[in-house]
């Protein structure tokens, strides 16, 4: 092995063979060896060492307070485990926030489930036209990211005689909805029974409520979108950057569990409008449908009409083969579609 | 344990004496892992939004890179099963070496996961609510950790006997080995099994492909060994012998050709039946309605491997030169298989079936590379420290000399 003294090992070599004297109480041993240039180098060194770190860590500077814990927020427990005072507590903060942040005066709840009541949702696909009213409306109830753009319902629009997602346009932007050759198949959560992205969740930050909705907490959630990956509907959404919402568009109705803001780095999803559902009044997408398209209630009611619509419909699941066992169900009339007979073009919120 | 602060102190010491070589090798691996330290800053301040990834591409660069080091972790096992179980004594002092690795590489994981992670700040919430079994994720948490420790120990116990001067316990360390073995294979199929148990990702929801995390595992970690060793043998004066190497080139030959075999079978899978649920594949070599982003990278691990196979497989590799390029291709082409080749396409097309391509920003590349460039950094640093203590040049005798008398001679002083 060739050049030693350039070697990894070299030195240590040196030290072995050097004398016993000087060996021993290496400290002293530096102290006495040190030449002033050794000194300035090794203090250059160390100096040039600690700008380096400086530098790397100076975008801290620009860390906005909210997202630096306090220690209150630092020690929030899991939802689950809060006393209704903590609850109470967190909700107060909460408010504090949202007047601090967006100058809006906000009625924060933690909206508890109903008993006797399980959520269902099922969608008229011979009458869906495709408007997006129902993408907007769920953005503005659920305080929803403007930019980056976050929206919880994804409208296909699918070519007929196809139920294959993959031929499906994400993106159309006709002058005039429906088309004349495609159908439109909306997609959201599922809240489904067997729910994927709960199950891998490594923190219990997401779960599923006893009327079926499945939540996050926003204050639990770490951020690594297992989640994400998880679900098979494509429900799920992370903030990638700090949400932004115009301020007077802020809707102040808020659910601890559901729409208030959500910070930056967290998971976010359709929770069935729970701040509006568990209160008795329906989903904003359903309240907008121009189509009446939607329909929402609670399939343990038998007169409701989401138990008409699955006992009498034709119903179908999506993707039914992954055991998901989704509360979301997708229908066609068997009349009145606007399928039945050459429909010329009608305006959005019309009826073929 | 005046004599354990000693050591660490020894250690720290050590880690910064060395040659020109040394000195310019750390400080340009300190700069690379700082540039990559002010991007994560950046990172922390904006979120990830300055990463390439998106509600449809969601895990990236960083993942891939967790996938791939996963494996090299779980590599250690190959040089430790000939060792301990064959008792095959040609890669007795080298195996030191390969569970080093394992250890600042399982560091170099943890990293990664957690500058893929939106909120870090709440890391605590895992000791707190932790899902386990449910979530294969705190699976995975489990085994790393595990394996670190291990490893830690197994290490940093030979090495302090070595700086003793004692004849290390076998009841101290051996029983862990046989633990990391066992433990080494349950890291990558965890890992494995993180990605196969999403029935929403068809390209994933696949039995064979924790059996091809391991397979290429112990092709691509051997051979990352076997370079290391080359370096070592060329800069320090710890011994390496041909045989050892020769005995790795023989683990990489065989695990190179049953992943390529694996391989096989899965893109046979996937293009004979040619449903619905190939698209994904058709998206990695093909491309898929237009889009193509993944094929040349594709292409290129398959290329490489197959030329690192037929390298390892022909006499020509018994060459230490022609070992090198081999496995260098194999580290290269494994790389890419197993990171931008199977983590990304699993969500091109997403469950929707919207095709959104994936290109990772120059933000998330620094972080990376300082990441990798810590790890190496690390890596760097267990070997400088120890090639000189096994080879029992820095010892506790002759750096403060007779141990009862000189110790105190150094308190009184």
């Amino acid at each position: 092995m060739a050049s030693h003294s350039h070697s990894l090992g070299g030195p240590s070599r040196r030290q072995r063979v050097a004398p016993a004297s000087r060996r021993w109480g290496h400290r002293r041993d530096a102290g006495a060896t040190v030449t002033r240039r050794g000194f300035i180098g090794k203090g250059a060194a160390v100096l040039a060492g600690a700008a380096g770190v400086a530098a790397a860590l100076s975008p801290l500077r620009h860390l906005s307070p909210n997202d630096i814990p306090t220690a209150e927020k630092f020690f929030q427990k899991h939802y689950k485990e809060m006393t209704p005072e903590d609850k109470q507590a967190v909700l107060e903060r909460i408010e504090r926030e949202v007047a601090n942040r967006h100058c809006a005066i906000a009625d924060v709840q933690a909206h508890e489930p109903l008993d006797g009541v399980e959520f269902l949702y099922a969608l008229n696909l011979s009458r869906c036209i495709g408007c997006r009213k129902c993408v907007f409306a769920c953005v503005k109830e659920n305080n929803c990211s403007r930019g980056p753009e976050i929206q919880y319902i994804r409208v296909l629009k699918m070519e007929k005689g196809s139920i294959d997602v993959e031929t499906s346009d994400h993106h159309y932007d006709p002058s005039q909805v429906p088309e004349h050759d495609s159908y439109y198949m909306p997609v959201q959560c599922h809240q489904c029974a067997n729910p994927p992205c709960v199950k891998v969740c490594p923190v219990e930050a997401t779960w599923q409520e006893p009327d079926g909705i499945t939540v996050v907490d926003y204050d639990w959630c770490i951020g690594c979108r297992y989640c994400e990956a998880a679900c098979p509907y494509w429900a799920r959404r992370f903030n990638f950057a700090e949400p932004t919402i115009p301020r007077d568009e802020l809707t102040t109705d808020m659910g601890y569990l559901s729409n208030r803001p959500r910070p930056k780095g967290v998971m976010e999803k359709c929770t069935f409008c729970l701040q509006r559902t568990r209160r008795g009044r329906l989903p904003a997408c359903v309240e907008v449908c121009p189509t009446g398209s939607r329909k929402f209630g609670n399939v343990l009611d038998p007169d409701s009409e989401v138990a008409y619509i699955l006992k009498h419909k034709r119903v179908f699941v999506f993707k039914e083969d992954l055991g998901t066992l989704p509360r979301f169900f997708y229908y066609f009339d068997e009349r009145g579609s606007r399928y039945h007979e050459p429909i010329a073009p009608v305006a959005p919120g019309g009826e073929a | 344990m005046k004599r354990y602060f000693s050591f660490l102190w020894q250690c720290g010491r050590i880690s910064f004496v060395g040659g020109w070589r040394y000195h310019t090798w750390m400080t340009v691996l300190t700069i690379l892992s700082l540039i990559g330290l002010y991007a994560y800053c950046q990172q922390l301040v904006h979120g990830l939004v300055t990463t390439g990834m998106t509600d449809q591409v969601s895990w990236g660069l960083y993942i891939a890179n967790f996938t791939f080091l996963v494996g090299m972790a779980a590599a250690a096992a190959m040089l430790v099963i000939p060792v301990y179980v064959y008792r095959n004594m040609q890669l007795y002092d080298v195996v030191v070496f390969g569970e080093l690795l394992a250890v600042s590489v399982i560091i170099m994981c943890l990293m990664f996961v957690t500058v893929d992670l939106g909120r870090p700040d709440r890391f605590l919430h895992m000791l707190q609510r932790f899902n386990f079994p449910i979530s294969m994720l705190t699976w995975d948490v489990l085994a790393l950790t595990g394996y670190l420790l291990l490893n830690l120990h197994i290490c940093g116990y030979l090495i302090y006997c070595s700086y003793c001067g004692r004849e290390p316990s076998k009841a101290f360390y051996i029983p862990f080995v046989f633990i990391a073995i066992v433990w080494a294979i349950s890291i990558h199929t965890v890992t494995a099994f993180l990605y196969v148990g999403l029935g929403g990702r068809p390209f994933w929801n696949s039995a064979i492909i924790a059996p091809r995390f391991l397979a290429s595992a112990f092709a691509a970690g051997p051979a990352f060994i076997i370079l290391t060793l080359q370096i070592v043998r060329r800069y320090t004066r710890h011994r390496v012998n041909d045989d050892s190497l020769l005995t790795l080139r023989r683990i990489v030959q065989v695990a190179m050709i049953i992943n390529a075999f694996l391989l096989g079978c899965e893109v046979f899978t996937e293009f004979y039946t040619d449903s619905a649920h190939s698209a994904s594949a058709h998206y990695l070599f093909l491309g898929l309605h237009g889009r193509s982003g993944l094929v040349p990278w594709i292409w290129t691990a398959i290329v490489f491997n197959l030329v690192a196979t037929v390298l390892f497989v022909l006499p020509a590799s018994r060459a230490l030169r022609t070992l090198n390029i081999a496995c260098i291709l194999a580290v290269l082409g494994i790389w890419i298989e197993k990171g931008m080749g199977l983590i990304i396409p699993a969500f091109v097309p997403t469950p929707l079936g919207e095709i959104v391509e994936y290109v990772p920003t120059a933000h998330e590349i620094m972080v990376c590379v300082g990441i990798w460039a810590f790890g190496l950094l690390l890596y760097t640093v267990f070997v400088r420290i120890s090639v000189p203590v096994l080879a029992g040049e820095l010892t506790h005798e002759k750096r403060y000399g007779e141990p009862a008398r000189r110790v105190q001679g150094v308190q009184s002083s």
